[in-house]
């Protein structure tokens, strides 16, 4: 309870950024960071999955350390999960079928997103309550969309740039996060 | 009796070096890229998801026939997440100090997407003994990946390999190897002297067919 809600979200958006600093979440942000139109919607799907399913694990905790189930954990938590990502995938085929269509696979693969499992694992361990749970997730929600735009960004940029052949693709892509992520360094200790 | 021998090494070459699961697919980065700033710690998190993943294949693939296709992606969760929970339970008894370092990582091997993979294109469709071969290569393929990152971040950023000094007393460790951006530069580095590589033997391929 020492953490203040404000220090909880300032930590999960810059300081102890989700992809840049805890490397939770990078298997969509080296895939879907290659445009901008794709990044955004992708960084809110993820934050929406992240807030559904962190407050279930909340509430689902509860029900396990009650009757004692602990070891059902993880298991239950992946479950929510992917019913979260189903959810957000019906209600993006009905609303915005070309958004649909352009995230394609990687909108299923939000539940092997790391940075979702990641944050309902850490409020468990660090034993946060309701706000705080709240909080965190949509810090992280919003360090991950964050970092996913930022990324994009430059990508879109060095695209009509000179790079030797041999570097493009993924070596380029992991180049230019590290440089992202020493800038996120800058941030450390902001949260206290 | 040769033949299927062969069939079976390449299986298992290929997720060693073909397929390699760090360097040539870029899969499971999450953990790749977060507890490799020891190579210590990088082996142990190697071995915890090679047993994990030749498990799950080995069940995956055993209940291939009943799993009815529109629920198996959960089907394949349910159990990768069955032997997560199990070695999640055996580290924290083997070592507590390793429960430590390794933290939440063992747990986030559920989401590691290189199992799910493994399940759904190769366990999904073939019989367990080849499934878990594949699985091993693959596993051993992801050790060595890990390992590859965790002793270059631990040599430059600690002047150590496996905790044992490895330069004098005037080494100034390169703090920024085991901060966050150390592992992607590490990785980024591995690529594109992997890159080169490949570049080089296409260019003497070319020269090769052009001479003949």
């Amino acid at each position: 309870m020492s953490e203040s809600a404000f220090q909880i979200f300032i930590n999960a958006l810059l300081a102890n950024n989700f992809v840049l600093a805890m490397f939770l979440g990078l298997c969509p942000f080296l895939g879907v960071s290659g445009k901008l139109d794709t990044a955004f919607p992708m960084g809110v799907a993820t934050t929406f999955v992240m807030l559904v399913a962190s407050l279930c694990a909340y509430g689902l905790n509860l029900l396990l350390t009650a009757f004692g189930l602990e070891f059902l954990r993880l298991i239950s938590y992946i479950v929510i999960i992917a019913s979260a990502v189903q959810l957000v995938e019906m209600v993006l085929k009905k609303y915005s079928p070309t958004l649909f269509r352009a995230l394609g696979i990687y909108l299923p693969l939000i539940t092997t997103n790391c940075a979702v499992l990641g944050v309902a694992l850490f409020q468990t361990a660090r034993d946060y309550d309701f706000i705080q749970s709240v909080t965190f997730a949509i810090g992280g929600g919003a360090g991950f969309t964050l970092a996913l735009v930022l990324m994009a960004s430059v990508r879109e940029r060095l695209q009509l740039s000179d790079v030797p052949s041999v570097a493009q693709g993924t070596a380029l892509s992991l180049m230019l996060a590290g440089v992202l992520s020493l800038a996120f360094m800058g941030f450390a200790g902001l949260g206290g | 009796m040769s033949q299927p021998t062969a069939k079976t090494w390449d299986e298992f070459m290929e997720g060693v070096w073909r397929q390699n699961p760090v360097f040539v697919m870029v899969l499971g980065m999450c953990p790749a890229l977060a507890v490799t700033v020891s190579a210590i710690n990088a082996l142990s998190m190697g071995v915890a998801t090679t047993f994990v993943l030749i498990c799950s294949c080995a069940l995956v693939s055993m209940t291939r026939r009943f799993t009815p296709k529109e629920v198996r992606i959960a089907v394949y969760i349910v159990i990768i997440a069955t032997f997560v929970t199990a070695v999640d339970y055996a580290i924290q008894a083997i070592s507590l100090a390793l429960y430590d370092a390794l933290g939440a990582f063992i747990q986030l091997i559920v989401v590691n997407c290189i199992i799910l993979g493994r399940a759904e294109a190769h366990a999904a469709k073939n019989p367990p003994l080849p499934a878990m071969i594949n699985a091993a290569g693959m596993g051993l393929g992801f050790t060595i990946g890990l390992f590859a990152l965790g002793s270059v971040r631990e040599i430059f950023g600690a002047g150590a390999l496996f905790g044992v000094p490895l330069f004098g007393e005037g080494f100034q460790p390169w703090v920024v190897m085991v901060l966050p951006p150390g592992g992607f530069f590490v990785l980024g580095c591995w690529l594109l002297l992997f890159a080169a590589i490949e570049r080089r033997k296409q260019r003497k391929l070319v020269e090769v067919t052009e001479n003949v």
